[in-house]
């Protein structure tokens, strides 16, 4: 994770299109000025951006889906639901599920599981849109390498 | 077996809490009940599940924002349920 940069995974490790499933890993890093406010003497990963890392799995899983056709943008959160605490330094395992890919958007069920734990989970709704512009599609483009992003198996699915 | 349009403005209703009485086959969805678009992802999700269908949103708003059709035609809800058919005898095609 690098939470100044707003990227809060590291590594897609499974994209199964047939199963419409991903699967993510990431670090909460062990200092961050970020853990200063939240909390002093007390530091945890603040939920909000336990969701955004949620919304970011299942974003990929959507540009995979949609063959990166199209920009996934965060539109709704239902059931959201922070199971337990998650410290600096913890190792995450995030995970998503298509549930609907519709026309113009699509519902996602997310979850991050910290040492086999469950804490938390949501229903995630996202708009569909054609990439703005060609540089932030090359942005993108760039991230899906940084996150190895299995460009391959969109060939394949 | 329940019509199309009651199903749908039941959708509707729980969807967006809006009075089951209150919505009608001529009620337009954005000008008569006032459902905006995020609100509509939400309905069209359940009228996919509920339908087994993808509702074409994006041709449609392209259309309108075209000029090759109004909202009339897709977000009045007879309208609407009408267009439902359509796609359901379609997949059954």
């Amino acid at each position: 994770m690098r939470l100044e940069y707003f990227q809060l995974i590291d590594r897609i490790v499974d994209l199964d299109l047939a199963q419409q499933t991903i699967c993510a890993e990431a670090r909460v890093p062990s200092t961050s000025t970020i853990f200063e406010g939240h909390f002093p003497g007390y530091p945890l990963m603040p939920g909000v951006l336990l969701i955004e890392a949620m919304a970011q799995t299942s974003g990929w899983l959507v540009i995979a889906v949609t063959k990166f056709s199209r920009m996934p943008f965060f539109a709704a959160l239902k059931e959201a639901k922070l199971r337990s605490f998650v410290h600096p330094g913890q190792s995450l395992s995030l995970s998503a599920k298509l549930l609907h890919e519709g026309s113009g958007y699509a519902v996602t069920k997310a979850e991050i599981r910290c040492d086999g734990k469950l804490a938390c989970n949501a229903e995630i709704t996202f708009r569909l849109v054609e990439f703005p512009n060609p540089e932030f599609r090359a942005s993108m483009e760039k991230m899906a390498a940084i996150l190895e992003f299995p460009v391959g198996a969109l060939a394949h699915g | 077996m329940p019509s199309t349009f009651e199903i749908v403005a039941n959708i509707i209703s729980e969807t967006c809490d809006i009075p089951r009485d209150t919505i009608k086959p001529e009620s337009h969805a954005i000008n008569d009940l006032g459902i905006d678009s995020l609100d509509f992802l939400d309905i069209a999700f359940a009228i996919d599940k509920a339908f087994g269908i993808k509702m074409p949103l994006e041709q449609w708003t392209q259309e309108v924002n075209d000029g090759k059709a109004t909202t009339d035609q897709y977000f009045q809800l007879n309208n609407l349920c009408t267009r439902i058919d359509e796609l359901v005898a379609a997949k059954g095609a």
